[in-house]
């Protein structure tokens, strides 16, 4: 008598559970990500790169310093300025 | 920090479309796509014929970015603004959000196919190794990772269009500006950047640009 009342009880809650599943609302992202953000693949820093070994005005920084690429991008940039560049 | 910004001094530029040509040839940019392009109003009007060269300018809050679906966009830390086009879906939200007109899309196919957004990276190509081919094919020459600047601003004959970290061509705009004397009106100097450390000199009679 009394296994027979278990035996209802799990199979309501079984059913229970697997009507619940039918009501569920399902993740409509493509993505587990936060959406508005880069979903992209990352890219590399300009400065993580070796200077050419020829050329590019001689260009000169220390791989990985990122300081020292801006050192050299802005005397390059200033270049561009015919006041330095050649003079009055 | 670097900002890497373009302007272009209307004053100086002689629609000579250089900039367009260096761009063109550097990234082997294929045919029907203008990362760069010069744009010219009054023209044939003496004294009234201005032109500017125009591509995307890396806006600091860039509406492209904002009405990506995919959220292909990112930003450097040096402020560019670049794309994935793995991730692009060629939908154009981003040619009718951008003021510029930057974002262009390739029409290689019969029935004119709208492929994935191409436009100006900066000479610092994309999200690919630095340097590599499949950056190259994909978004360009990446001149940044080399120590250079963008071809279409060193290529300049005029030095009319200036690129680089924001502050080092507001100070070489800002000087030029103040040793002829006029041009910063074209652009509303004054409203956007304040006086600079140059101060409003007045302007040498007959001066030129």
């Amino acid at each position: 008598m009394r296994a027979g009342i278990m035996k209802r009880v799990v199979l309501v809650a079984v059913l229970a559970a697997f009507g619940a599943t039918g009501c569920m609302e399902v993740e409509q992202a493509s993505t587990g990500q936060k959406q508005g953000k880069y979903q992209g693949k990352p890219d590399g820093k300009p400065w993580d790169n070796d200077p050419l070994a020829i050329g590019a005005g001689n260009a000169k920084w220390t791989k990985g310093d990122k300081l020292s690429w801006e050192t050299q991008v802005k005397a390059r940039n200033n270049g561009q300025n015919e006041y330095k560049r050649i003079g009055d | 920090m670097a900002r890497m910004k373009f302007l272009c001094d209307a004053e100086r530029c002689i629609e000579c479309n250089g900039c367009v040509t260096a761009c063109k040839q550097e990234h082997e940019v294929p045919w029907g796509v203008n990362r760069r392009r010069v744009v010219t109003i009054n023209d044939g009007v003496i004294g009234a014929e201005k032109s500017i060269s125009v591509a995307c300018m890396h806006c600091s809050d860039a509406p492209c970015m904002a009405v990506c679906p995919v959220d292909c966009f990112y930003r450097t830390d040096d402020g560019v603004v670049l794309h994935d086009k793995d991730l692009c879906i060629g939908c154009g939200y981003c040619f009718y959000a951008c003021p510029f007109g930057a974002p262009q899309f390739p029409q290689a196919g019969a029935f004119g196919l709208r492929g994935k957004m191409d436009k100006c990276t900066f000479c610092a190509g994309g999200p690919e190794a630095d340097k590599s081919e499949a950056e190259f094919k994909k978004y360009g020459r990446n001149r940044l990772a080399e120590g250079k600047l963008p071809a279409c601003a060193e290529m300049c004959s005029t030095k009319a269009l200036l690129g680089g970290d924001g502050d080092v061509i507001a100070d070489i705009y800002r000087e030029r500006v103040t040793r002829r004397g006029k041009g910063s009106e074209v652009w509303g100097w004054g409203t956007a950047y304040g006086q600079g450390k140059g101060g409003s000199a007045p302007a040498p009679a007959g001066a030129k640009s």
